[in-house]
């Protein structure tokens, strides 16, 4: 994956974040803490468990498909950051060689069991997340974790970070594009002229960054970011948080897949 | 008025570094008036604009903006009276929306909120960006962007308003929208740039600042229409002029 691809990914993350649905209409602190309880719930379950995780694929499927994001986009998503749990959990079958029974006469090893859980609840997290942020403007996540009660310094420095973060990238573009015309197919003669872009980038934010600064004191910043904005919490976002923690409630203590299975058991028999 | 004054008294200022970017610069610009700066690159165009609103505090000299004489503890007083444009709208616009970014200003300046909008509205509608309000700043075109900037300051209603480069990398109709914006401002307006056909649109006075110092003050057509004086300073004449000269047989 290229720079440029990675960057349009990014682009098109916020582009999403500016619709217009049930889902983006959301108080953004709502959305926070239902996300958070969420990770924390998944998260929460026995290393061995599978099947229990599996009806808490119903929350992303349901904010996917109000919130109008592409199923695809997001799984793309999930999958190029998979690595990352693939590694933390590639040594369980290893170290883990106890044999459980997983159906009658199918027998394999629970460190495998332990890795499935670990993708799950991996897939689970990661997609409620970046569907927070696809669902979410970024300014509407640092004003609700705000209110919730963030410094007011981080709040800021998380809004520089994603109004820059595009100027940034567009610098990088151009410098490894100008790299890269000049150097014939060979990659940039390697490492020791990457270390000197990421010193070039380096020296460039330090000026912007002064600059910046100077227009903000042009214009009587005196140490903190003003807002006007004053969210209401609606019914409608309280019901939203209540119903999601419901949910993840009932699905943490009532065994939902093992439920279904002996209702279609007993039916059969 | 009295206090649209802005008056430069012998300034000198010398870099850290040692450069002495200003050696002696005075000049006084009043009330509406419309003045533009022109000279060579690192001719201390730059250093001049960045005293204007305090930015830089003179090595000796003065300046006086209105009644104030420009001092440590005079700086805000001096910033709600002077706004800045700066050259690049990406440095200019720092927050997540276009209304905020304009909104900051009156909102350090204490107003209250629906003050704040209305004043953001005006600003917005002023420069033609009031559709642009709820959009992030890294969505505009350069245009929109360099229209907001300038948005940005006139919210903060400064008596005088300086600008770097307001038309540069902009294409001719963006630049040609900015020259009209900022022909209907009734403020004193300084405006510094390389763009002597935009300076000779916009500015019925213009000064030739040639290392550290001024070496021409005038009216701006009288100026800017000496090919001698803008050769020795590395700028030419104007492209609109230059067909003029042509057709006059002054220039070969």
């Amino acid at each position: 994956m290229s720079f440029e691809t990675a960057y349009s990914g990014i682009g098109r993350l916020d582009r999403l974040s500016y619709g217009d649905t049930i889902v983006h209409r959301l108080d953004p602190r709502a959305k926070v803490v239902a996300t958070m309880l969420f990770a924390v719930v998944v998260v929460s379950f026995p290393k061995y468990e599978v099947l229990s995780l599996l009806p808490f694929f119903l929350f992303p499927i349901l904010i996917g498909a109000l919130g109008d994001i592409p199923a695809g986009f997001i799984a793309r998503k999930v999958v190029a950051v998979s690595p990352f749990a693939v590694f933390v959990g590639i040594f369980n079958p290893l170290f883990d060689p106890g044999v459980v029974a997983i159906a009658p006469g199918v027998s394999i090893a629970a460190g495998w069991i332990s890795f499935a859980s670990i993708l799950v609840k991996f897939a689970l997290t990661i997609s409620a997340a970046l569907l927070l942020i696809a669902t979410t403007s970024f300014p509407g996540i640092c004003r609700g974790l705000r209110r919730l009660g963030l410094p007011a310094l981080f709040v800021s420095q998380l809004l520089f970070l994603y109004r820059y973060l595009f100027v940034l990238i567009e610098e990088a573009i151009r410098v490894v594009r100008a790299r890269d015309m000049r150097s014939f197919g060979k990659k940039g003669a390697g490492v020791r002229i990457f270390v000197r872009i990421v010193g070039t980038l380096f020296l460039r934010t330090v000026e912007r960054a002064e600059r910046i600064y100077g227009a903000m004191l042009a214009r009587g910043f005196r140490g903190e970011v003003p807002s006007m904005r004053r969210e209401v919490l609606r019914p409608a976002d309280a019901c939203f948080v209540l119903a999601a923690g419901g949910f993840f409630a009932l699905c943490r203590i009532v065994p939902v897949p093992q439920m279904i299975g002996r209702l279609v058991g007993g039916l059969a028999g | 008025m009295s206090h649209h004054l802005l008056e430069f008294k012998d300034v000198r200022f010398r870099y850290p570094d040692g450069t002495e970017a200003l050696k002696g610069v005075s000049f006084l610009i009043t009330h509406g008036e419309s003045v533009g700066i022109v000279g060579a690159n690192g001719a201390g165009k730059s250093t001049l604009l960045l005293h204007m609103n305090g930015h830089l505090l003179p090595t000796s000299g003065a300046v006086t903006v209105g009644e104030v004489p420009l001092r440590k503890e005079t700086r805000p007083e001096i910033r709600r009276k002077v706004g800045v444009v700066f050259q690049n709208p990406d440095d200019q616009l720092f927050m997540p929306t276009v209304f905020e970014d304009v909104a900051f200003g009156p909102l350090n300046l204490g107003l209250p909120p629906d003050r704040v909008r209305e004043r953001v509205n005006n600003a917005l509608r002023q420069v033609g960006a009031l559709a642009l309000a709820d959009k992030p700043p890294h969505h505009l075109s350069g245009g929109e962007k360099s229209a907001v900037a300038i948005a940005t300051v006139i919210s903060m209603e400064p008596d005088i308003l300086v600008m770097d480069e307001p038309a540069a990398s902009l294409d001719p109709k963006g630049r040609r929208s900015v020259i009209g914006l900022l022909n209907s401002f009734a403020h004193s307006k300084i405006v510094a740039s390389h763009d002597l056909d935009l300076i000779l649109d916009v500015c019925a006075r213009c000064l030739v600042i040639r290392d550290g110092m001024i070496v021409a003050d005038g009216p701006a057509p009288e100026i800017l229409s000496d090919a001698t004086l803008l050769a020795e300073n590395n700028l030419e004449l104007p492209l609109t002029l230059q067909g003029r000269a042509a057709r006059e047989g002054t220039l070969r």
